[in-house]
C-alpha cells in the first residue's frame, strides 16, 4: 500500500509543474494588460506605467518571471493581488471554506440521490421510473447553470418566498467566523435562528451546483449496475436463492462501485467549475467568484496562484479516490 | 406533507426574521466588492461608494444631487487674484471616528490635509507605496502632480494650496473621492506598529458612517458615526450586500432582502416599477456615449465625410432598441444637465439620401470602414455591439460597408489610441466633478494619445478650452463653452450617440435618498420608516 501511495505521489510532481506552467502561460496568453486593468478607465501616464511594469517585474523575460514565481511559491509566498493588494493565500483562505461548504453539500446531495436513483433505474430497467430518471438526468446535465439558478430564485424565492435569494446567512446575524463554514459557525454563535438561516441560504445554490454531478452519477451508476447485473456471479447468486436486496446490495453494487467512485472523484473538478457560475448568481463569497473577478481584472498573481492551489486540491482529492479504489478493490494495489 | 409544510414555515420564518432588527438599518444591494477602503488608490464607483462617500469627508463637498460645491471640512476659503493660491479654513472640532481599533487623541488639523495629498504625490512619502504598486491613478489623472506646487500649513486649522498654474476646476476637483481626507495620526500609529496595510482594511475617516466589518465579497457593515460633524445619521446600521448579478439584485429588492439597489438591468425596470412596495427614481445621467472618427485618416479627415456619416445614423432607433427608451439622443459633447450646455445647437438631421449625396460630393465611393464595439456594458452605452450593428445597417443604406471589431477591454482602449487606427471608435464618458471642462478636455490637443480617440486637434477649439480654464467668471465661461460646442458640432469629430438615464429602485419605506448626477451612491440623510 505504501509503494502504491509513493507511486501516486511521484506522479503528482510533474503534474504540478505542468499545471504551474499552464497557469502561468494561460493568464499571459489572455489579451489585456494587468497594469492598465488596474489603472481603470481613467488610464495611467506612460511614465507611471513604465514604473509599475518594473515594480511588478513584468519587464523581465517570461522565464525569469516563471522561476521567480515558482521560487516564491515554494517558500510559501503566493504573491499579492495586483487589484486588491491583499496576499493571495489570505484571500484564498478566507474564501475557500464557503466554496468547500457549498461543494460538499452539493456532492452529498448528488451522491445521496444519484446513486439510489441509478441503482433503481438499473434494477427496473426499461420501466417508467428508469426512463423518467434518465430523462431528468439528461435534462439536468444539459441545463445551463446560470439559467437554472435564476429560475429557482424566481420561483422559490421570488414567487413562493420559501428561500432567501442570495448570500450565506441573514444579514441580522453578525458574528466573527471561526471555521469559515457557515453551518458550523452559526451553531457556534449560539444565536437562535442562525443555523436555520444559514441552512436555508444553502438550499438553492447547493441544488444548482449538485444538478450536473447528480445527473452524471445517476447515469454512471445505472450503466455500471447494468453491466454487473448481467455477470455470471450475479446470476449464480440469484440461482442460490439469495434475497434480491442482498444480490443487488452486496454482490452487484460493491462491484459496480469502482467506476462510480471514479466518477464522483472527477465531479470535484466539475464542482469547482460549476462553483464559478453558482457563486456569481447566488452572491456566494467563494473562490469561483474570486477567480472570475481576477480573470476580468487580469490579476496575473491571483489567477496563476489561484489556479495552482485549486489544481493541488483537485489532485489531492483524486489521490484520495485512488486510495479508495485500492481499499474497495485489492487487485488495484497489486497491479 | 406536514413535514414539508413545517420545513417551508421554518424557512419562511427565517426569511421574515431577516427584516426584524432593533436598530434602524438600511441594506444596499451593491454591484461589486471594493478593492479596499482607502478612498484614493482605486477608481471604481463601487470603491468610492464603499469608502469615500460613507467613511470619509473632503474639504468641499458636492451638494446633494447637484454638481455645485459647498463647504465640507473647510468652513470657508479664499482664492488669490492670480488664481494660484487657495487658502482653506478648516472647521474646528471635527472628530475622526473612534472604533475598536483606533481612538483618536486629537481633532482634524491641517496636518491631516497635507498628509492626504502628499501620500499620493511625493514619492519620498513613506505612504506613497504602502500598497505594492499603488498608482494613485485618479490623483495623477486629474493632473495634480503637475498642478500642485506645495500644500502649506498656515496654522492648525488653516491650510494653503499653491498651484503651478490657474485651474478653474480646482475646487470641484477637491470634492472628488481621491481628495478625501484621511487621518495622519492613524497612519502614524500603523506605521509604528508595522501594519500599514490595515489603513485600507480598517479605515478611519470623518464621514457619516464608521466601518464595522467586511466579509470579503459578501457583506460590508457600517454604523452611524455619533461624532459626525454634520450630525448623526437617522439610520443606525448601513449594510452593503454585495450582489454582482443585476437580476438577482432585483429579486432581492422584491423579496425585501435589501432596501435599495444599484444599476438595474434595463429589462427589469418595468417589473420593478410595477411592484407596489417599490419606487424607482430616475435621473438623466451626467454622461455621453459617442463614436469617435479618426480625424487624421482619410476620408475621415474631411468634415463633409464625418457629417455625412453622422446624418446616416438613426439615433432614435438606437435609443429605442439599445437603451430601451432610458436615454436621449445626444447633440453636444456635454449632457443637457450640465451648465453651459448650448441649447441653440441643432443635431445633424437623419437623412440617408442627403448623406449619400454628401459622400458622393466629397468624392468618396465604395467606402469600407471599421466600427469598434466596446466589449463591456457601461451606463453610457449598455450594448456597444448592438449599437454597432444598427449603425452598420444604417451605413449600408448609403453604400458604406462597415466591419465590426472588438477586443478585450484594456486592449480595446489601447488600440483605440493608435494614430493610424482604422475606423470609428465607440466609447463614452461619465463626469467626475460637474465641470464642462471635465467633458470637453476629452477633445483637447493635449489629450491625443490618452482620451482623445478622435485624434482631433482643432486650434479654435483648443484656444477656447484654454480660455475657459483660465477664466473664473461662470457667465464668461458659459459663453466660451457654448462657443466650443458650436465648433465641435461644425467639425463633427464624434457621432454623439446618447445620454443615458440612470435608475435607482428602492423600497417605499426608504426616504431621503437623493440620486447623484455624478453616479455616486450616498447614504447620508437617508431614513427608513419601520
Amino acid at each position: 500500500m505504501l509503494r502504491f501511495l509513493l507511486q501516486k505521489l511521484a506522479l503528482i510532481v510533474p503534474t504540478v509543474i505542468g499545471i504551474s506552467l499552464a497557469a502561468f502561460a494561460f493568464v499571459r496568453l489572455l489579451p489585456g494588460d494587468p497594469i492598465l486593468a488596474m489603472a481603470g478607465e481613467r488610464g495611467v501616464s506612460p511614465e507611471r506605467y513604465a514604473e509599475l511594469v518594473v515594480r511588478f517585474g513584468y519587464d523581465k523575460s517570461y522565464i525569469v518571471q516563471y522561476f521567480n514565481y515558482i521560487g516564491n511559491v515554494l517558500s510559501g509566498d503566493f504573491g499579492i493581488s495586483i487589484a486588491t493588494k491583499r496576499p493571495v493565500l489570505g484571500e484564498f483562505q478566507a474564501l475557500f471554506p464557503a466554496t468547500l461548504e457549498l461543494a460538499t453539500v452539493a456532492l452529498i446531495i448528488a451522491v445521496l440521490i444519484g446513486i439510489p436513483a441509478g441503482i433503481f433505474a438499473a434494477v427496473k430497467r426499461g420501466s417508467w421510473f428508469d426512463q423518467a430518471t434518465m430523462g431528468v438526468a439528461l435534462t439536468g446535465y444539459s441545463m445551463p447553470i446560470f439559467w437554472w439558478g435564476l429560475l429557482l430564485i424566481i420561483f422559490f424565492s421570488g414567487y413562493l418566498g420559501w428561500t432567501p435569494v442570495s448570500g450565506r446567512i441573514g444579514l441580522q446575524y453578525f458574528f466573527k467566523p471561526v471555521t469559515g463554514f457557515m453551518l458550523i459557525d452559526s451553531l457556534l454563535s449560539g444565536k437562535p435562528g442562525a443555523f436555520t438561516s444559514a441552512f436555508s441560504h444553502l438550499i438553492l445554490p447547493s441544488i444548482v451546483l449538485a444538478t450536473i454531478p447528480l445527473a452524471v452519477i445517476a447515469r454512471q451508476t445505472r450503466s455500471a449496475m447494468l453491466e454487473v447485473l448481467g455477470e455470471d456471479y450475479v446470476r449464480t447468486a440469484r440461482a442460490k436463492g439469495l434475497a434480491p436486496r442482498r444480490v443487488i446490495g452486496l454482490h452487484a453494487f460493491r462491484n459496480a462501485l469502482i467506476p462510480v467512485v471514479t466518477t464522483i472523484g472527477l465531479q470535484v473538478g466539475t464542482l469547482m467549475a460549476g462553483a464559478i457560475l453558482t457563486e456569481t448568481i447566488f452572491s456566494w463569497p467563494g473562490i469561483g467568484k474570486w477567480m472570475i473577478d481576477a480573470i476580468g481584472k487580469r490579476d496575473y498573481v491571483v489567477v496563476q496562484s489561484g489556479l495552482l492551489i485549486i489544481a493541488l486540491i483537485v489532485m489531492a482529492v483524486n489521490l484520495i479516490v485512488d486510495v479508495l479504489y485500492a481499499v474497495i478493490n485489492p487487485r488495484i494495489r497489486v497491479q | 406533507m406536514n413535514k414539508k409544510l413545517t420545513f417551508a414555515a421554518a424557512l419562511l420564518a427565517a426569511t421574515v426574521m431577516g427584516g426584524m432588527a432593533n436598530a434602524k438599518q438600511l441594506v444596499y444591494c451593491s454591484e461589486a466588492s471594493p478593492a479596499g477602503f482607502d478612498p484614493s488608490p482605486w477608481s471604481g464607483g463601487n470603491d468610492f461608494d464603499a469608502s469615500s462617500r460613507t467613511i470619509y469627508s473632503r474639504l468641499v463637498e458636492f451638494e446633494h444631487g447637484k454638481t455645485t460645491i459647498s463647504p465640507g471640512l473647510a468652513e470657508s476659503w479664499t482664492v488669490s487674484d492670480d488664481g494660484l493660491e487657495y487658502t482653506f479654513k478648516l472647521k474646528s472640532g471635527v472628530k475622526f471616528q473612534t472604533t475598536d481599533y483606533f481612538t483618536p487623541t486629537r481633532d482634524l488639523t491641517a496636518d491631516d490635509v497635507i498628509f492626504s495629498f502628499e501620500r499620493q504625490w511625493k514619492k519620498e512619502n513613506p505612504w506613497f507605496e504602502y500598497l505594492p504598486g499603488t498608482g494613485w491613478e485618479y490623483f495623477a489623472g486629474m493632473g495634480f502632480p503637475d498642478l500642485l506646487k506645495e500644500v502649506v500649513k498656515v496654522d492648525d486649522l488653516t491650510v494653503k494650496f499653491v498651484l503651478n498654474k490657474p485651474e478653474v476646476a480646482f475646487l470641484p476637483d477637491l470634492g472628488m473621492d481621491f481628495a478625501s481626507i484621511v487621518s495622519k495620526e492613524y497612519a502614524d500609529q500603523l506605521e509604528k506598529a508595522g501594519t500599514k496595510e490595515q489603513f485600507t482594511q480598517k479605515p478611519i475617516g470623518t464621514g457619516p458612517f464608521q466601518f464595522v466589518d467586511y466579509q470579503v465579497d459578501a457583506v460590508i457593515r457600517y454604523q452611524a458615526w455619533d461624532g459626525y460633524f454634520g450630525g448623526r445619521q437617522k439610520i443606525d446600521d448601513l449594510i452593503f450586500a454585495i450582489t454582482p448579478d443585476p437580476a438577482v439584485r432585483a429579486q432581492k429588492l422584491k423579496a425585501g432582502e435589501c432596501d435599495i439597489m444599484s444599476y438595474p438591468a434595463p429589462a427589469d425596470i418595468a417589473g420593478l416599477q410595477a411592484d407596489t412596495n417599490l419606487k424607482v427614481d430616475e435621473q438623466e445621467g451626467l454622461n455621453i456615449g459617442y463614436m469617435a472618427y479618426n480625424t487624421t485618416q482619410a476620408p475621415f479627415d474631411k468634415v463633409e465625410v464625418r457629417k455625412a456619416l453622422n446624418m446616416a445614423v438613426n439615433k432614435q432607433a438606437i435609443i429605442d432598441a439599445v437603451y430601451q427608451g432610458a436615454g436621449q439622443v445626444a447633440v453636444n459633447p456635454i449632457p443637457p444637465t450640465m451648465w453651459s450646455y448650448n441649447t441653440s445647437i441643432k443635431d445633424d438631421e437623419y437623412n440617408p439620401d442627403a448623406a449619400k449625396k454628401m459622400l458622393e460630393e466629397a468624392g468618396v465611393k465604395d467606402l469600407s470602414m471599421k466600427i469598434w464595439a466596446m466589449p463591456v456594458s457601461r451606463p453610457y452605452n449598455p450594448n456597444a455591439q448592438r449599437v454597432a450593428e444598427l449603425i452598420q445597417a444604417d451605413y449600408a443604406k448609403i453604400g458604406v460597408k462597415a466591419e465590426i471589431v472588438s477586443y478585450e477591454w484594456t486592449e480595446y482602449r489601447e488600440r483605440g489610441k493608435a494614430k493610424d487606427r482604422d475606423g470609428a471608435f465607440q466609447l463614452g464618458w461619465t463626469g467626475d466633478n460637474g465641470d464642462p471642462d471635465n467633458f470637453l478636455f476629452l477633445l483637447g490637443c493635449d489629450a491625443i494619445g490618452q482620451s482623445n480617440y478622435a485624434i482631433w486637434c482643432n486650434q479654435e477649439f483648443q484656444d477656447l478650452l484654454l480660455k475657459g480654464k483660465a477664466t473664473t467668471d461662470v457667465a464668461e465661461r458659459t459663453k466660451i463653452y457654448e462657443e466650443a460646442q458650436v465648433v465641435f458640432k461644425r467639425e463633427a469629430p464624434w457621432l454623439t450617440i446618447a445620454h443615458s438615464k440612470v435608475f435607482m429602485p428602492m423600497n417605499k419605506k426608504v426616504s431621503g435618498f437623493v440620486m447623484d448626477p455624478l453616479g455616486i451612491h450616498r447614504f447620508d440623510g437617508v431614513d427608513v420608516t419601520e
